[in-house]
């Protein structure tokens, strides 16, 4: 038996989360086959091999390019049909997620999301899922003799020690309804180190009064290379735009750092950001709730610390 | 246009978590019970819709006769009818099932729920659904336009959206901005208490995982202040005692 990892591709680069995937079968100390769709490099392509795949099965068809969730499903499927695969791991992201469920329908596997450990094997099939966005834990049982993972992002080290990994090329045969959903367009950040998959989160709140100072937060992010957040009022209000907003209603993250500037730290803010390692609070208010859920906090006003927290950065980095 | 719209009846969001017996069952203690936050905006989209094309709202819960009330709110805000599968959601699956189920004898044009519950956020339940009856799914859906058969939508993806179109019948999991949230008024109210709610048994009993026990997180270590003329000293901390720059 095997495991296959789903691996998505962003602009010819393999992401980190998906990485993050493969290491995690890797992990799983069983043979490791990754699925890859869309254009790319075999250099690009061998990050997987570094991150503990054997196997590369390449899905070059352009009508793949665009990520299709039927149409990801069935290619899936078929490929874990191929490679005698009992378990599919994938990242949890805006793709994993609803090929997953698609999935796990056509394999007739047991499914779970937001694993954040490897799965417990001496007895049956469990995975620790975090449960109550990030406020508990469940460890359950996969009881079918297949399963799919989503892997939360940060669950996992990152592996980069593996061999080259083979390259063969895959072609599904696609289903009647695959391709009925039409992608007209996407819109995406450029440039910027985008918010799900930064590794240092700068958050700015209500505290920062108007969009006119997200320019002292963009400029803290900058040094640190981080993305940047917000709370949700602050996207509401349009200062800053809705994909930036973080919580329990928008975007979770789990970077290594978080730094919450002028955010109050109210629950449903703390539920998309529990996952962070450290989380950094600067507010003016010592009795912020925030500061609770804080590693290391400045009472202060940001208009004042902001600045000199960027440029202490920027002289630890020369 | 026939709608039908799948809620949960999960804890507040501000709820504390909390575990009884020997961490297997949730506790229920001082929990107020809310229509799932992403279920309530694809609530409030279908009530917009109806406005603009007529046709019906059905809202479907699948669990004990405890969530009488979420769903009488879900009839306060706008929905014609409810049923209720009257059985404890054992997981994604099971509910996927029973909800597969109802649509295939409904025939409904447009199935919207939540991108996730925020008890067990698995997030596939919609996803389970489109593919057990054989019609595309998607999710989260930020945006959402009909017009005649044709279903146009945005859907988020990591650091962005995509613009898509589909042709109905659709299965969609919803999130903001798609809707503004629907406060029920006291006509709402009032009619909401005559309108149907049927109550059925379960039509498949299988589930494909088993939960063994609950977990509360670590206790987070004390914070450590430091004084707002020095951060240097936390450019310090960060660098050399957690070192994540
Ligand atoms: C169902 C539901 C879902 C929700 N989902 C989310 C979500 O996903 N994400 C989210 O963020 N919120 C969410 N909310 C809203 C949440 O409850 C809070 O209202 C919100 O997080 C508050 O944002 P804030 O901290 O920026 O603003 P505020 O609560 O107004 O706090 C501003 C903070 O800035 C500080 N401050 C002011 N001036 C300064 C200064 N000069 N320097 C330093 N500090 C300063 C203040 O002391 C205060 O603590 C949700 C609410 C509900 C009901």
């Amino acid at each position: 038996m095997s495991t296959l990892a789903f691996i998505e591709i962003s602009e010819g680069e393999i992401k980190k989360t998906s990485l993050e995937a493969v290491s995690f079968a890797a992990g799983m100390d069983t043979a490791v086959t990754a699925i890859a769709f869309g254009q790319a490099t075999e250099e690009a392509l061998q990050k997987a091999g570094a991150a503990g795949a054997t196997k590369i099965l390449h899905v070059s068809d352009t009508a793949y390019n665009e990520g299709n969730i039927q149409a990801y499903a069935t290619a899936i499927a078929q490929a874990a049909e191929q490679e005698s695969a009992d378990t599919v791991i994938l990242a949890n992201s805006s793709l994993g997620d609803p090929v997953a469920a698609r999935l796990s329908i056509k394999m007739e596997a047991s499914l779970a999301s937001n694993v954040i450990e490897l799965p417990d094997t001496t007895n049956g099939f469990t995975v620790k899922r975090s449960i109550y966005t990030g406020k508990a834990f469940a460890n359950v049982d996969m009881t079918e003799g297949k399963r799919i993972l989503g892997i939360k992002k940060n669950a996992t080290t990152l592996k980069e020690d593996g061999g080259p990994a083979t390259i063969e090329t895959f072609t599904p045969t696609s289903q009647e309804n695959d391709f009925k959903v039409k992608i007209l367009s996407q819109e995406k950040a450029t440039g910027d180190v985008l918010l799900p998959e930064a590794d240092i989160v700068v958050s700015g709140g209500r505290g920062l009064k108007g969009p006119e100072n997200w320019g002292m937060i963009e400029d803290l992010a900058k040094s640190l290379g981080a993305a940047t957040g917000c709370s949700k009022p602050v996207s509401d209000m349009d200062w800053r735009p809705h994909h930036e907003h973080v919580g329990q209603t928008g975007i979770k993250v789990a970077p290594s750092l978080y730094i919450a500037v002028g955010i109050s730290g109210a629950i449903q803010h703390l539920a998309g950001v529990n996952g962070s390692k450290y989380i950094v609070v600067i507010n003016k208010d010592e009795e912020a709730p925030f500061f609770k859920a804080a590693d290391y906090g400045i009472v202060g006003d940001a208009f004042e610390v902001v600045p000199k927290l960027t440029e202490a950065i920027k002289a630890i980095n020369g | 246009m026939k709608i039908l719209v799948c809620i949960t009846h999960v804890p507040d969001t501000t709820s504390k978590i909390a575990f009884t017996e020997n961490n297997t069952q949730f506790d229920k203690t001082g929990v107020q019970y809310i229509i799932g936050p992403y279920d309530d905006y694809a609530l409030a989209r279908a009530v917009e819709l109806k406005e603009q094309t007529s046709g019906s709202i059905t809202v479907l819960n699948v669990g004990e006769a405890e969530t009488e009330p979420t769903l009488r709110k879900a009839l306060a805000i706008g929905a014609d009818d409810a049923i209720r599968i009257n059985a404890a959601p054992k997981d994604s699956y099971y509910v996927a099932n029973q909800i597969s189920a109802i649509a295939k004898e409904g025939q409904y044009d447009l199935i919207l729920m939540g991108r996730e519950s925020i008890d067990f956020n698995n997030g596939v339940v919609h996803g389970m659904v489109g593919e057990l009856l054989g019609i595309p799914s998607l999710s989260p859906i930020m945006t959402l336009e009909i017009d005649g058969t044709t279903a146009k939508m945005t859907r988020e993806i990591e650091g962005g959206k995509e613009s898509l179109e589909a042709q109905l019948p659709l299965v969609l999991g919803c999130q903001e901005p798609i809707a503004e949230w629907k406060i029920p008024n006291m006509r709402g109210i009032m009619t909401a208490r005559s309108k149907p709610l049927q109550v059925i048994d379960p039509s498949d009993d299988s589930t494909r995982t088993l939960l063994k026990a609950y977990e509360q997180p670590a206790a987070k270590g004390a914070v450590k202040m430091i004084d707002a003329d020095n951060v240097a000293e936390l450019v310090n901390l960060l660098k050399n005692e957690a070192k994540v720059i």
